[in-house]
C-alpha cells in the first residue's frame, strides 16, 4: 500500500473523527434552540466568534470523552508498539515487523508513529482525556479550598486573615516546578504524605456543602437535616474511597500515582482562589445589602454563602475557565519533566518531552500533542475572555 | 514608610524560614535520604547499608537539629571513623580536624558541599546564577518593552480592530506555555525536516558564546509567555486612563492624538504594569527551569532540576533559598513602587 497524500490523511482524520462531530451538532443545535432560557451560557451563542470559542473547548471535551472513555475515535491502542512503524512519517500503512497485522485493523497511522512505533494520532486524542478527566475536577476542588477560607477571611480580617493570607503567601512564594519536584515523587508517595494532603483538601467541599446548607436552611430543620445527611453520608463514602482508598462499598477508588498529581494541582492552585475570593468578600462586605442582612440578623455563614457569593459569580466564574486551562499547563509541565504519571502515558506533556528528542530530523511525534495542548487551553482562555465582557455588560 | 518596609522585611524572614524548614523537612524524609545513599554509594546497597552510611554522615540526626546545623546555630555532627581519625560536618577533607569551626551554617556563610557535582554550594549557585542573569536579562529587554507597546496600541483605541487584533495576540502567548512554544520555535527554525535552519536548537554554546543564534530562541521563548499577560493588563491601564476626564480636556482643546497619547496618558497608563511586570519573576522563574531544560542550558532552572532529581539537598536548599528571595523582594520592590508611583496611596 501508498502513503496517503496530505487531502486523504486530513479526510481520513474528519472521518475518524466523526462521534465529536455528532456530538458538537447537537450541543449546537439544543444550545441554539433553548438559548434564551440558558442565561449567560445562551449569551456564548449570541456571536459566531463566542460559539467558535466554545466550539474550539468542546471538540477536546468530546475527543477525550470519546477516545478515553468509549474507547471510540482512536485508531490503535495508545500503548501498542510495532517496530516497522517507528518515526515513520504521517499517513503511512500499518504494518508489523513481527507477526501479522490484526483483522481489522485500521490500515494506517494517521498522524504517523512515534520513537516507539505507537499511534499518534490515538495518543494525541487520548491525552485530551488525560486531562479532561483530571483538570476540571481539580479545578473545582481548588475552589472548594480557597471559597471556604476565602469567605471568612476577607469577611472577619483580623487574625485569622493575617493567619491563613501568611499561609497563601507561603505556598505562592513557592516556584511551582520546585513544588512539583518536591511533591510528586514516587518517594513521597511511600511515605505517604499525598494522602494526608488529599485527607485535608479533600473534606473542605463537605465543609462548604454543609454550611450551606445549614445557614440557609436552620429554620427549617427537617429540609436542613435530610440535605446534611445527603451531603454527610455521599461526601464521606466519596472521600474515603478517593482520599484513604478505604471505602466500605469497595467501589471508588483512586490510583495512588494519579492521587499525587491531583492534590499538587489542586495545593497550588487553591491559594490563587484563595487571594481572589478575599479580595472580592472584602470589596463586597460594605454593600447595602450586607448591612442589611446583618441588621435582619442573619448568621454571618449565611451572609458569606448567600449573600456574598452569588454576587461575586461573574468574576469566580471567568476565573474558573482560565483556572482549568492554567491546570493543563501545569499537568503538562508534570508530563514534561517525567513526574507522576506514568513514563508510557499518553498525555500531551509527556508526549511532547518524547517527540522533542527527536526534533531536528521528526517534527511530527511533537507537534501534534503540542498543538493540540495550545488549541484547548487557548479555547478555554479566548471562553474567559468572551464570559467576562458578557458578565461585564450586565 | 521605613516602618512598612521594616515589618514587609520581618514577614519576609519568617517566610523564608518556613520554606527552607519545609523544603528541609521534604528533603529528610527517609526514602529520599534512602534515594540519596543509592546514588551516593551504589544501587544494590541493603538496607542495613543504608542506614549505616546515613548513620556516619549525620543524617540520622532529628530534623531540628540538622536544621540547626544547616542554618548554623548549632555545632556541627562530629564522627570518629573506626582507624580513629574524626570526620564532621564542618570537617574539610584535607585539614586537619583540630582547625575547624564548631558552627558551620548559613550564618557562617556556609552553604554546604553539593553532593551531585562535589563542589561547594555557593560556588556553583553564583557561576549558575550568572548565566540566568545573562538570559534573564535578554528576556526583560525583548519582553517590556515590547509588551508596553503592545498594550499601549491596543488600549488607545478601544474596540478597534488593531484592538482586537493585539488581544487575541496577547491571549494566544498566554496560552502557550514555553514547553509548547520552544518546541514549536526548535521546529520551525532550527530542525533540519523544515530547513529553514535560522537559529540552532540548543543553547549550550550559549553559555560560553552567547550570539544572535544560539542565544534567541531560548529568550524568546521565554518572553513570550509573560508578554501577553504584561500586555493584556496595559491594555486595561490604558484604555481606563483614555476614558478620564483630562484626556477628553485636551482632546476638546484640540490636542493631536499622538500626543494625548504620549504626553497625557501613557506616564498614569504604566503604573499598574510596573507592579505587574515585578510580579512576573516568580513566574519567568518557572518558565526558566523549563526552557533551560529544553534547550540544555546549564543555568540556575537546570541546577534545580539536578538538585531536586537527585535529592541534593544542601543544593536544594540553596536554590530554593534564592528564589524564594528573589520572589519577595519583587514583591517588596512592586509594593513599594506602587506607593511610590501613584501619590493617592499611602502605607501609614
Amino acid at each position: 500500500m501508498d502513503p496517503l497524500g496530505w487531502a486523504e490523511i486530513v479526510g481520513r482524520t474528519a472521518a475518524q473523527l466523526t462521534p465529536v462531530w455528532i456530538a458538537l451538532a447537537v450541543t449546537f443545535a439544543l444550545s441554539l434552540r433553548f438559548k434564551r432560557r440558558l442565561g449567560l451560557y445562551g449569551k456564548l451563542f449570541d456571536s459566531p466568534i463566542g460559539m467558535a470559542r466554545f466550539a474550539l473547548v468542546m471538540f477536546w471535551v468530546f475527543s477525550g470523552l470519546f477516545a478515553g472513555a468509549f474507547d471510540m475515535i482512536l485508531t490503535h491502542d495508545v500503548l501498542d508498539q510495532s517496530a516497522a512503524m517507528k518515526n515513520k512519517g504521517p499517513g503511512t500503512p500499518y504494518t508489523k515487523l513481527m507477526g501479522e497485522v490484526a483483522e481489522g485493523a485500521y490500515p494506517y497511522y494517521l498522524l504517523g508513529g512515534d520513537n516507539l512505533g505507537r499511534d499518534v494520532f490515538s495518543r494525541m486524542v487520548v491525552g485530551a482525556w488525560e486531562v479532561i478527566k483530571i483538570a476540571p475536577f481539580a479545578s473545582v476542588f481548588a475552589f472548594m479550598v480557597g471559597i471556604t477560607l476565602g469567605l471568612p477571611a476577607g469577611y472577619y480580617g483580623g487574625r485569622l486573615d493575617t493567619f491563613l493570607s501568611f499561609l497563601a503567601n507561603l505556598i505562592l512564594a513557592f516556584p511551582v516546578i520546585l513544588l512539583f519536584y518536591l511533591l510528586v515523587t514516587p518517594e513521597i508517595v511511600l511515605t505517604g504524605i499525598p494522602v494526608y494532603m488529599a485527607a485535608v483538601l479533600f473534606v473542605f467541599p463537605i465543609v462548604f456543602l454543609v454550611l450551606l446548607w445549614n445557614s440557609r436552611f436552620h429554620t427549617q430543620p427537617p429540609k436542613r437535616n435530610r440535605y446534611v445527611a445527603i451531603t454527610l453520608v455521599v461526601g464521606l463514602w466519596l472521600y474515603l474511597g478517593i482520599a484513604w482508598d478505604a471505602d466500605p462499598l469497595g467501589i471508588v477508588s483512586f490510583p495512588p500515582n494519579l492521587l499525587v498529581v491531583f492534590v499538587a494541582v489542586v495545593f497550588v492552585n487553591a491559594p490563587t482562589v484563595f487571594r481572589i475570593v478575599r479580595g472580592l468578600t472584602m470589596d463586597i462586605k460594605t454593600r447595602d445589602y450586607v448591612a442589611a442582612a446583618q441588621t435582619r440578623g442573619e448568621g454571618p455563614w449565611y451572609i458569606m454563602l448567600w449573600e456574598i457569593l452569588p454576587n461575586v459569580r461573574g468574576p469566580l466564574l471567568v476565573d474558573f475557565c482560565l483556572r482549568i486551562g492554567y491546570t493543563t499547563i501545569l499537568l503538562g509541565t508534570l508530563g514534561f519533566f517525567g513526574l507522576g504519571l506514568s513514563p508510557e502515558s499518553p498525555d500531551w506533556g509527556s508526549t511532547i518531552n518524547e517527540g522533542r528528542k527527536l526534533l531536528s530530523m521528526y517534527l511530527h511525534p511533537a507537534l501534534p500533542p503540542a498543538f493540540a495542548l495550545l488549541s484547548l487551553v487557548l479555547g478555554l482562555n479566548l471562553l474567559a475572555d468572551g464570559l467576562r465582557e458578557e458578565s461585564l455588560r450586565d | 514608610m521605613a516602618k512598612f518596609i521594616l515589618r514587609r522585611i520581618g514577614v519576609m524572614m519568617l517566610t523564608a524560614l518556613c520554606l527552607t524548614f519545609l523544603v528541609f523537612f521534604l528533603t529528610n524524609l527517609y526514602p529520599n535520604l534512602e534515594k540519596l545513599a543509592k546514588t551516593q554509594g551504589n544501587f544494590r546497597m541493603t538496607d542495613a547499608e543504608v542506614a549505616s552510611y546515613l548513620g556516619r554522615n549525620g543524617y540520622l540526626q532529628p530534623l531540628p537539629v540538622k536544621y540547626g546545623q544547616w542554618m548554623g546555630v548549632l555545632p556541627g555532627w562530629t564522627d570518629t571513623a573506626e582507624d580513629g581519625t574524626l570526620r564532621g560536618r564542618c570537617i574539610e577533607p584535607g585539614t586537619p580536624a583540630e582547625d575547624a569551626p564548631r558552627f558551620c551554617g548559613i550564618l557562617q556563610g556556609d552553604w554546604g558541599q553539593s553532593t551531585v557535582f562535589r563542589k561547594e554550594v555557593s560556588e556553583i549557585i553564583g557561576e549558575k546564577l550568572a548565566l540566568t542573569g545573562r538570559l534573564m536579562l535578554w528576556v526583560m529587554l525583548l519582553m517590556v518593552p515590547s509588551a508596553l507597546i503592545l498594550g499601549v496600541m491596543a488600549g488607545m483605541r478601544e474596540g478597534s480592530r488593531t484592538d482586537r487584533t493585539l488581544s487575541t495576540f496577547a491571549i494566544t502567548t498566554t496560552a502557550t506555555p514555553e514547553y509548547v512554544s520552544g518546541v514549536l520555535f526548535i521546529a520551525v527554525f532550527a530542525s533540519t525536516a523544515v530547513g529553514l535552519k535560522w537559529f540552532k536548537g540548543t543553547a549550550t554554546s550559549a553559555m560560553e558564546t552567547p550570539t544572535f543564534e544560539n542565544f534567541f530562541l531560548p529568550v524568546l521563548t521565554i518572553a513570550l509567555y509573560g508578554m501577553g499577560y504584561i500586555a493584556r493588563m496595559t491594555r486595561a491601564s490604558m484604555a481606563e486612563v483614555m476614558t478620564a476626564q483630562y484626556i477628553r480636556t485636551a482632546r476638546l482643546k484640540g490636542v493631536s492624538f499622538p500626543n494625548i497619547v504620549l504626553k497625557h496618558a501613557l506616564r498614569n497608563a504604566l503604573i499598574a504594569p510596573f507592579t505587574v511586570i515585578m510580579l512576573q519573576f516568580p513566574w519567568l522563574l518557572n518558565g526558566v527551569v523549563i526552557v533551560e531544560t529544553l534547550f540544555n542550558y546549564k543555568g540556575f532552572g537546570w541546577t534545580l532540576v539536578q538538585a531536586a532529581s537527585n535529592n541534593d539537598i544542601e543544593l536544594l536548599l540553596a536554590v530554593s533559598v534564592v528564589s524564594v528571595v528573589v520572589v519577595l523582594v519583587t514583591q517588596l520592590i512592586s509594593d513599594i513602587g506602587y506607593v511610590y508611583l501613584n501619590p493617592r496611596i499611602s502605607v501609614s
